[in-house]
């Protein structure tokens, strides 16, 4: 992520764009040769990589690149969850929530990742975008099933999934994201 | 992950995973070409089409992402002339509960798939080609991006592969986090940039009206890596690896309350469930005892400790009798779960022992799968999420006395009347754990 | 465009083949290509259905079409194994299937009415109403809404549903005519693909989802095609109202008059919906061959001038009331106080035939040839609103009272009456003003005989005035702009004395020495007998749908 400073409440995003990322977007769009509209997501990935998360303005704007009505893009921004409208933590915590990682004691480690992070864990993340502490610095959500059960719980902290995780290793992951 | 980097257990043959995890091996071109890489592609561009084919359909090589159908059949469907352009996706969208092997492959041997895809691409006449990766695997997206690199770079793929004449773009394409982007119209709808909605089938059958409503053959990562398999060790020896109709090798992945649990690759048909907890997962764990199993993924019905199913099984002279098999004599292979019940599907083994509550286990599933339901149809969209509300609510001791009863008869509405196997795969576990722990669900409602 | 404006004859049956199919038992034969919910129907098995729209494509996500279905059974040379009838035998799927997306095919069957159907329609019921509202007693789809039509048959008489129910926004504020409650929305997306195929405006969508998926209008876009209110029309429950409509009627107190809709020369065919001699509203009535089940806003929310304050209610001589017969008696003798040539006759291409066929007459009578409309032509849509603003432009043309080029004749009278030749002028339903003639020129008429249903600029220089009917009060017939006849029926009564057109204008005719007629199928006989278009035509015939006029 390079820009958290960006909230929903700032500058539009589409009058920020760098070069690199409009790059970055002309190749996606090759990329399907049958259909424009295929770039959709990975478009919004690119766009979200860059500014943290997808302000109206990027669903707009994304919705012209490919020719398309932004309710188009606005409806696959609002389907997946890993699409933000609003901006997360610098550090984006997900924790397993699913059966294995649960067996393995997933909801003890969301908690201590929300109370060593300052979130209230009693906020749960599912509809309404996941709490950010109050410094800014994390967010952490419970998430469906992250595909690595035999090494339950897992959590995937930006693109690192940390395996076996045990509440000794909290303050260690914290740390090792901290600077 | 622990078990790769232990020595294979005896009942273990490492075909797919062979290299995933062995030291010094690396996921650049570079070593998987120095390990006899794309050999097999090499050997494909000089058959003919329908010849890879029949070679594909003598292995009996069933479909790895849980619906279990013959790819060879699959493949089949496309016929090669029709003048249509015809397109594979593969489906790394592995977000089943309980399935944790397609990670491994993208992350360490991805040239495996490439070439996997680039056999079936040259088979299926297909030009474009996409792999989907769900994005909870960040990494994995970028190196096989890389791996496509450098195949393009090398000649592997891209215009005239391997001096063959022959052109096949690929490119991966990142989900953003939807369990129903697996199922494979949906999947294609994503790819399409559409809300992915599972369409209705008939008529919207991949292999007839697919991505941009052209042939379409979507599989799994590990499908696609036995093709290349499949190749390299001849079909017929493949196939006798496995059970007559379920050949080769499959990734078991073995969760829950084991000793040591992870992914082992097992001949199909070549460990009983209690083989594979007992031995290859060093058993339950000290102090306590087998309480249930869900065999295939967290779709598949749950199994209980005890219990026996009663099957027709191969007699000493051949022929076939009657027999009642304990739960821990059930042979791992499509087959012998589907008599018992259940399935194999993804071969996502979710063990639980006598300290688990069923109502909470059942209850964490229903949460995945009301998270997880798409809301395009009736039954799903609605039934689900009641499921849902009722479970949490009897986890929170507010159960009441028809309970049971309305959450069996609603998982029966929406069973067989969705638009796609979402509505199976959220029913079955209610079905499942409702008939084979009634006792559990009982005590909870008052 | 979906709505196909054909003028082709439909094609003869026999040349598209039958394929069978057993519907509840019985051996049906249907069009290849027919969609199997529509063969059931049609075979008397309705299937209820909710997300399935004929015009538009299926979906299946509503799932309360399920049906069982199965394939003819083969024998082992492939070929259907028959029975004892000589039919094919027939295997039985396990799982129910939905009929709204399949077309017929050979020898297959369904089963309409099975205890698995009637446990799948009551399953997909209850789903839909576990997170309704249920506020019935306020929603104006209320009598005409699908669930509640549904729920008669295959509803639970109490709900096992104990939770909370999923909150969604109501009173969404999504077009200017149209207000969205979400909590009603069964996401049954007919409204969305409304939007995307037929009004090619894709402003709608859902968002979110799972049980939380709504459906919402893009923020900053607006649900304000010139479309939009079909949607309210396909909303099979409460979910998109009508502003208009809203809070006004309970819709079973409605009179609903099969009509057409006179805003333009496509000829839209109708439902008006009344109660005590006034619309409520206005509803497209399906008719492939014209407007499919469209309309536009424009057109069906034009018909408020119907009940104006100022209406023309009584005959007026020289600005004052008089009685009917006096009232033609006057006109008459102002007619007949000029020569015939002297006298001009502006008609409209708003009236029906019967009447431009009686201002025709009239104008022969007269032995006057200085007869023509107002033209009106207009940039159509390309879709349901024609280049043509007058419904009956082909009509006036095919009687006589227009030429090739509608309107060609107008600055003839002008000038005319500037010069003094023409000193009589009758005005039918039209506004003089807007036909190229200025106050000066009325002002110098001897005699101005205005028939009309609203008074304009050109009223008070009327000699006499004769209060007419609107569209929507009269009966008779028009020509649309691909030459279909189709009929205009009568949903209110004109107010005060204000009578039929074709009346007066007969009336008119024997004050004049012509002939007139006793009824208005006299009046078509009458005409049919006098237009080779029309020959072998009597009102009857047109019946609902109307019928093409050989070129």
């Amino acid at each position: 992520m390079d820009t958290h400073a960006a909230t929903s409440s700032g500058p539009k995003q589409a009058d920020q764009i760098p070069a690199d990322l409009l790059a970055n977007i002309d190749e996606a769009v090759t990329h399907y040769p049958v259909s424009k509209r295929s770039a959709s997501l990975p478009l919004l990935h690119l766009w979200q990589n860059h500014f943290g998360f997808i302000d109206a303005s990027g669903v707009n704007w994304i919705a012209s690149r490919l020719d398309l009505e932004p309710i188009n893009i606005l409806e696959l921004v609002t389907f997946y969850p890993w699409f933000r409208q609003e901006a997360p933590g610098k550090t984006i915590i997900r924790v397993c929530r699913t059966l294995s990682c649960a067996l393995a004691g997933s909801y003890d480690v969301r908690e201590k990742f929300c109370k060593a992070a300052g979130i209230d864990p009693s906020v749960s993340g599912h509809h309404h975008g996941p709490p950010v502490s109050p410094d800014g610095k994390y967010s952490v959500e419970f998430v469906e099933c992250l595909a690595s059960c035999g090494s339950a719980p897992v959590v995937l902290v930006n693109n690192d999934l940390h395996e076996d995780v045990t509440e000794a290793d909290i303050p260690n992951i914290l740390n090792q994201y901290a600077s | 992950m622990k078990s790769l980097l232990l020595p294979p257990h005896p009942k273990e043959r490492r075909v797919v995973f062979q290299n995933a995890w062995t030291q010094g091996y690396t996921p650049d071109i570079d070593c998987y070409v120095k390990h006899g890489g794309y050999a097999e592609l090499k050997k494909a561009l000089g058959m003919k089409p329908e010849e890879i084919i029949d070679e594909v359909k003598k292995s009996n090589l069933r479909g790895r992402g849980g619906a279990g159908f013959p790819c060879g059949v699959k493949w089949g469907f496309i016929r090669h002339d029709d003048g249509k352009p015809h397109y594979i996706t593969c489906n790394g969208d592995e977000s089943e509960p309980g399935t944790f092997k397609d990670r491994y492959i993208l992350h360490n041997d991805p040239h495996q798939l490439i070439e996997g895809m680039a056999i079936a691409a040259y088979a299926l006449n297909v030009h474009l080609a996409y792999i989907y990766i769900r994005c909870e695997f960040p990494k994995a997206a970028g190196i096989v991006a890389k791996a496509i690199e450098e195949a393009v770079a090398k000649g592997f793929l891209g215009k005239n592969i391997m001096g063959s004449g022959f052109d096949i773009e690929m490119y991966v394409h990142q989900g953003a986090g939807a369990y129903i982007c697996g199922e494979e119209t949906s999947l294609i709808e994503s790819l399409e940039g559409k809300r992915p909605y599972p369409r209705i089938k008939p008529p919207y059958f991949p292999a007839v009206l697919g991505l941009y409503m052209s042939p379409t053959i979507v599989n799994n990562v590990e499908t696609f890596c036995h093709v290349k398999q499949i190749f390299k060790i001849g079909s017929d020896e493949y196939a006798k690896m496995g059970t007559p109709g379920d050949g080769g090798t499959r990734v078991m992945c073995v969760s829950g309350d084991v000793v040591r649990p992870g992914p082992y690759e097992i001949p199909a048909g070549g460990v009983t469930l209690g083989e594979l907890i007992n031995d290859v997962c060093g058993g339950m764990k000290p102090g306590r005892k087998l309480k249930a199993i869900i065999p295939g993924g967290s779709s598949s019905k749950i199994l209980r400790a005890g219990e026996t199913f009663k099957m027709k099984v191969k007699g000493p002279d051949g022929e076939m009798v009657d027999k009642e098999v304990p739960l821990l004599d059930l042979v791992m292979d499509a087959a012998n779960l589907a008599a018992a019940g259940t399935m194999i599907g993804s071969g996502g083994v979710i063990v639980m022992d006598d300290s688990r509550d069923m109502l909470w286990a059942l209850n964490n599933l229903n949460q995945f799968y009301a998270h997880e339901s798409c809301g395009q149809c009736t039954p799903c969209r609605e039934g689900v999420l009641w499921i849902e509300k009722m479970t949490t609510r009897m986890v929170n001791g507010e159960g009441i006395l028809q309970d049971p009863a309305i959450l069996k008869n609603v998982a029966d509405n929406i069973a067989g009347r969705t638009v796609c196997a979402f509505g199976e795969a959220a029913s079955w576990p209610v079905q499942s754990f409702l008939e084979k722990f009634p006792e559990e669900f009982a005590v909870k409602s008052h | 465009m979906s709505a196909t404006a054909t003028t082709a004859e439909p094609k003869v049956e026999t040349s598209v083949p039958m394929i069978n199919v057993q519907v509840d038992g019985e051996w049906k034969q249907f069009p290849k290509g027919t969609r199997l919910i529509e063969a059931c129907m049609k075979a008397g098995s309705y299937v209820p259905h909710y997300c399935y729209h004929p015009a538009l494509s299926s979906p299946g996500n509503c799932r309360m079409c399920l049906i069982e279905m199965g394939t003819p059974k083969m024998g082992p040379d492939r070929k259907p194994e028959l029975g004892e009838d000589g039919r094919p035998l027939i295997n039985w799927s396990p799982k129910p299937a939905i009929c709204c997306a399949l077309e017929v095919s050979e020898g297959i069957g369904v089963r309409t009415n099975s205890p698995l159907v009637e446990e799948c329609r009551k399953g997909v019921m209850e789903f839909l109403l576990i997170n309704h509202p249920l506020d019935c007693p306020i929603c104006d789809k209320a009598g005409e809404c699908r669930l509640q039509e549904f729920s008669v048959e295959y509803g639970h008489d109490a709900s096992r549903f104990e939770d909370n129910k999923v909150k969604k926004p109501k009173h969404v504020d999504i077009g200017e005519r149209i207000v969205l409650d979400d909590e009603r929305c069964i996401l049954c997306s007919r409204c969305i693909r409304f939007m995307k195929e037929v009004a090619k405006d894709d402003v709608l969508g859902f968002v979110d989802r799972g049980s939380h998926t709504s459906l919402t209008v893009h923020p900053g876009k607006r649900l304000d095609s010139n479309y939009s209110l079909n949607t309210v029309d396909i909303c099979p429950v409460g979910a998109l109202t009508s502003k208009d409509f809203r809070f006004k009627m309970r819709v079973w107190f409605l009179k609903e008059t099969k009509t057409i809709d006179t805003n333009c020369g496509t000829g839209c065919n109708i439902l008006i919906g009344s109660r005590e001699n006034k619309i409520h509203r206005i509803t497209p009535r399906e008719n492939e061959a014209v407007n499919a089940y469209w309309m536009p806003d424009s057109h069906r929310l034009n018909y408020t001038y119907n009940h104006r304050e100022d209406r023309l209610k009584a005959p007026l001589v020289k600005g004052s009331s008089v009685r009917w017969k006096d009232a033609i008696t006057a006109a008459g003798d102002g007619i007949k106080a000029q020569a015939g040539s002297q006298t001009a006759i502006i008609a409209s291409g708003r009236m029906t035939n019967e009447e431009l066929f009686l201002a025709r007459r009239l104008a022969k009578t007269l032995v006057t040839d200085l007869i023509d409309i107002r033209p009106r032509a207009q940039k159509g849509d390309g879709f349901l609103v024609s280049d043509d603003a007058n419904p009956n432009t082909r009509g006036a043309r095919l009687l006589g009272a227009t030429g090739a080029t509608p309107g060609s004749r107008l600055p003839e009278i002008a000038a005319g009456i500037a010069g003094g030749s023409v000193t009589s002028l009758i005005v039918l339903g039209e506004n003089p003003l807007h036909c190229g003639l200025t106050e000066t020129d009325l002002s110098k008429l001897s005699s101005l005989v205005v028939i009309d249903i609203l008074p304009n600029g050109a009223t008070k220089f009327a000699t006499v005035v004769l209060p007419g009917s609107a569209s929507a009060e009269k009966r008779g017939s028009m020509v649309n702009v691909n030459g279909r006849l189709q009929r205009l029926n009568r949903a209110l009564s004109a107010p005060g004395e204000a009578r039929d057109d074709w009346e007066t204008l007969s009336d008119l005719i024997k004050a004049l020495g012509g002939e007139g007629a006793s009824s208005l199928e006299d009046l078509f006989k009458q005409m049919a007998s006098e237009t080779s278009a029309l020959a072998g035509l009597n009102f009857g015939k047109i019946g609902d749908l109307g019928i093409d006029l050989k070129s």
